[in-house]
């Protein structure tokens, strides 16, 4: 049982010029669950990219030692073919096969070509019998629960002959029962000889379980913990979770808060697809003038589908509450009417639903408010280079000018021309979603310093961030998140990340009762 | 010096297919001995593509949406036939006819609009039902037979001229629209540099500027010359000419054509923007309605009779001039210029070939592989530019 597996050594990520990993080094014992956990971002799926040949070697820097050999993953199929496989939260599977097409994707059982049906069949059936999954082999995927597709996943990693399977969030969509069964069988698997590696937020799943923990933090190895040896408490692991000093990371600002501006009341929306699927639950905050407001929350919490609801209804369906700024209540069918009435939306993703990418840095300033540069409805192209200009320098967009596309800029850049657009569109209340993913700290810190000056002007902020330091830096008040639900407020001066990471925690674990 | 190559290379993408343009026609020149640069043949060159062109203008809005319209081949047969009716059988006053015509246009691509931007069916299955229903819906009017002739007014439409007064051989009015136009192209031109020195923009050396305008009023000049030793100012060219200055316009100076560009380029991002997407994608087909309405009154007027297989292919002759003149199939990125730049080429293809005695076989594959140059042509230079 103590003999080494796979040990991950001194590895080193980038992207464009920002270290996602900063030598990490990862050891897993042969026949142990070890836990992963970590913030959002702080490099856990990175590191388990690179396990699975997602990044192929070459692109970090660092040793992979697989059973006393080291190994050069050049991709996915290379990593399986060592016997890694990999279970991401969001399944790959074709949902109109059948489950026993999805099991052999990629792995037909077949002779020259031509698939042995009957082999496919039999040898699914045995699988199957093993992952507990009671279900005709031909039942199409999108037939079966959600819970049951996991199954099917970890069916097609057994299939492959995976000796170490690595499961990110795999019980994110389950409810209870199926969430206690996903971890049952993940004992049932060790006992069978398989190794495995658990990616979770859910600390009291990872206690029931894992043999090991592995801290991680800013792309660094924080400590392992083993158990047996160590003592393992939830406190534990949410501090090295998240105790980092904040040095100087934000800049200081002269606070000056006014009125009540933005108030929502029992804002109800459900999901698009799923109509009887609620999404944010009855949830009621309000905004100051001069404020910045923080929403905190993991991943899934509803934290972007609630501000994406609010501005013009861009998210849900069934959307039901009210709102109210200065005071009147005010409707928004779209996202024109948003705008209309001084509310603007950062997207946490910026080259999906941010930037037109074949387009230059003018056109992308200026898209949100045209009329600002614009009479009867015709663009004054000089206005708008000056005007896109006059942002350029302000914001410090480093390109060589306002005709630059904006694909060749660097992500820091790319969210300063997004931000501008927004600053352009003249709001009173500005939702930024994620303002600093994947950006380099000196960029960060500009855009923590324009939004100290916008709120100087008299204007609001609500800042959406994974990042726990980020909103303790710059908010004046958070409010938490948890499934849909606003769980908390608290004083941005007086919280702790300990805090609110077990409020957090502490309501995760109500609401699977 | 690299900078000067960058500038080089954007000017062969902006220019590229022009310069193909002209490399094109002079081509031809030689080989049919000088018989397409005589002025009955740049007449008809252009009386014979220009429902191509009108297409060509309104299906490059939908290319750059990143939608497609294959409807419109059967929409130019379908309102022919309507107007037929209008005009033939019920002898209606011919104004009041076309502007009926075109409003059954606006309607056909407002249900087609519908579907596409309200309903979310793709509008390559909508537009391909549309082919279907109106074609069949033309053999229905028109009970399968060819209804003719037409009044010689609407004729007009298609094959008439602006002749009046000749001096020397020469149509004045056509000379003299010629002349008009250099001096409004010469004040457009200078007012616009003057604006953007004022602005402390960069423009480029007086010289290039000279050089171009030169140019410019060379061609304007060139054609209108060639007209007026023919028959005078062919009346589909000035409807021709007035559908470019407009649709330029929108596309480049008003809101309306910001939002069809940034729809194509980003419809998400778009839509996070304030812009009303589903609203400019319904428009955007009801204006290919309202031209493919147009086209199809060209197209009867110049054939002179309704007939059922008007317009067969159409739709495929618009596409691919747009795509020759440099839009994008993925949409964002298009010219009304280029899309009538992609046009002609298309159009002096088959009227060289045709004056060559080359069969419309060989016509169908040589157009076929000039739209792929062109598009590959297109795609490698883009892909240059993108790693600069």
């Amino acid at each position: 049982m103590s003999e080494i597996y796979l040990e991950m050594k001194n590895i080193t990520k980038a992207f464009y010029g920002v270290k996602a990993l900063d030598n990490v080094n990862f050891s897993v014992k042969k026949n142990e669950i070890h836990a992963l956990v970590g913030e959002n971002g702080a490099g856990k799926s990175t590191l388990m990219n690179i396990l699975s040949g997602v990044y192929p070697y070459g692109t970090y820097s660092g040793d992979i030692i697989l059973n006393g050999e080291k190994c050069m993953f050049q991709d996915i199929k290379d990593s399986e073919r060592h016997g890694i496989a990999i279970i991401h939260q969001e399944l790959a599977l074709v949902p109109y096969l059948s489950i026993a097409e999805n099991v052999f994707l990629g792995n037909e059982q077949a002779s020259r070509g031509i698939i042995d049906w009957n082999e496919t069949k039999l040898k699914t059936d045995e699988i199957l019998r093993k992952v507990g999954l009671r279900e005709d082999p031909d039942t199409p995927v999108i037939d079966i629960s959600v819970g049951k597709q996991q199954l099917v996943e970890i069916a097609k990693a057994l299939a492959k002959e995976a000796k170490l399977i690595i499961f990110d969030e795999p019980t994110a969509a389950l409810n209870e029962e199926e969430s206690n069964n996903l971890l049952n069988l993940l004992l049932a698997l060790q006992e069978s000889g398989v190794t495995s590696i658990l990616i979770s937020h859910k600390l009291n799943e990872v206690e029931k379980v894992a043999d090991s923990i592995t801290i991680l933090r800013d792309g660094k190895t924080i400590e392992t913990l083993e158990k047996d040896v160590d003592k393992i408490t939830e406190d534990r692991i949410i501090k090295g979770m998240v105790g980092r000093d904040i040095v100087d990371r934000y800049p200081k600002r002269h606070i000056d808060i006014g009125d009540i501006v933005f108030e929502v009341k029992d804002w109800t929306v459900f999901h698009p697809l799923q109509d009887d699927r609620k999404v944010i639950k009855n949830v009621s905050f309000n905004l100051r003038r001069g404020e910045i407001l923080g929403f905190a929350g993991l991943m899934g919490a509803g934290r972007t589908e609630l501000a994406m609801s609010l501005f013009g209804e861009s998210y849900g369906s069934n959307i039901s509450g009210h709102i109210y700024k200065e005071g009147k209540e005010i409707h928004l069918n779209d996202t024109a009417e948003a705008i209309d009435n001084g509310i603007a939306y950062l997207t946490e993703d910026r080259r999906n639903y941010g930037l037109i990418f074949i387009s230059d840095i003018k056109t992308n300033i200026t898209l949100a408010k045209l009329d600002r540069v614009a009479a009867n409805n015709i663009i004054d192209h000089n206005e708008e280079s000056v005007v896109a200009e006059e942002y350029r320098q302000k914001m410090n967009i480093k390109s060589s000018s306002v005709n630059q596309g904006v694909a060749s800029l660097s992500g820091g850049n790319q969210q300063k021309v997004v931000l501008s657009r927004w600053i352009f569109a003249e709001p009173d209340i500005l939702i930024l979603d994620e303002p600093t993913r994947g950006i380099d700290v000196g960029a960060k810190y500009e855009i923590y310093t324009i939004m100290n000056d916008l709120v100087s002007e008299g204007k609001s902020i609500i800042l959406i961030s994974s990042e726990l330091p980020e909103l303790l830096g710059m908010c004046d008040r958070i409010y938490v998140l948890n499934e849909g639900e606003i769980i908390e407020e608290v004083d941005g001066l007086q919280a702790t990340q300990e805090y609110i990471m077990g409020c957090i925690m502490e309501h995760s674990k109500e609401e699977k009762r | 010096m690299k900078e000067d190559r960058i500038s080089i290379r954007k000017n062969i993408r902006k220019y590229g297919m022009l310069i193909a343009l002209i490399a094109i026609m002079i081509l031809f020149g030689i080989l049919t001995e000088g018989i397409l640069f005589k002025p009955m043949n740049i007449s008809n060159l252009i009386q014979q593509n220009a429902y191509v062109l009108i297409l060509a203008i309104g299906m490059l809005l939908v290319i750059i949406t990143g939608n497609i319209d294959l409807s419109v081949g059967s929409v130019v047969a379908f309102v022919g036939a309507i107007s037929a009716i209008f005009m033939i059988q019920w002898n209606m006053p011919v104004w009041i006819s076309i502007i009926l015509s075109l409003l059954i246009g606006a309607l056909v691509g407002a249900f087609q609009g519908f579907f596409i931007a309200y309903v979310n069916i793709p509008p390559f299955i909508v537009t391909l039902a549309g082919m279907l229903i109106f074609r069949g819906l033309t053999m229905v009017i028109l009970k399968g037979q060819t209804l003719g002739p037409f009044d010689r007014a609407f004729q007009n439409i298609a094959s008439g001229f602006i002749s009046r007064g000749e001096i020397g051989g020469l149509n004045v009015i056509s000379m003299v629209v010629g002349i008009l136009l250099s001096v409004i192209y010469i004040i457009l031109n200078f007012k616009d540099r003057k604006k953007k020195i004022e602005y402390k923009f960069q423009v480029p050396p007086m010289s290039i500027e000279i050089l171009k305008t030169v140019l410019v009023i060379l061609a304007i000049n060139w054609l209108t010359y060639s007209l007026a030793a023919y028959k005078g100012l062919p009346i589909v060219l000035i409807i021709l000419a007035i559908l470019i200055v407009i649709y330029s316009f929108i596309t480049n100076r008003t809101i309306a054509g910001r939002h069809i560009y940034a729809l194509g380029g980003n419809e998400k991002a778009a839509k996070l923007s304030g812009i009303k997407t589903e609203k400019v994608l319904f428009w955007v087909y009801v204006n290919m309605g309202v031209l493919a309405a147009l086209a199809g009154l060209v197209v009867a007027g110049r054939l002179n009779a309704a007939t059922p297989k008007a317009g067969t292919g159409f739709e495929l002759d618009a596409i691919a001039a747009c795509y020759i003149g440099g839009a994008s199939a993925s949409g964002g990125i298009g010219t009304v210029t280029g899309a009538i730049v992609g046009g002609l080429v298309m159009g002096v293809l088959n009227n060289g070939m045709s004056i060559l005695g080359i069969g419309v076989d060989w016509q169908q594959a040589i157009k076929g592989l000039v739209l792929l140059a062109a598009v590959t042509f297109d795609v490698y230079t883009k892909s240059k530019s993108r790693t600069q």
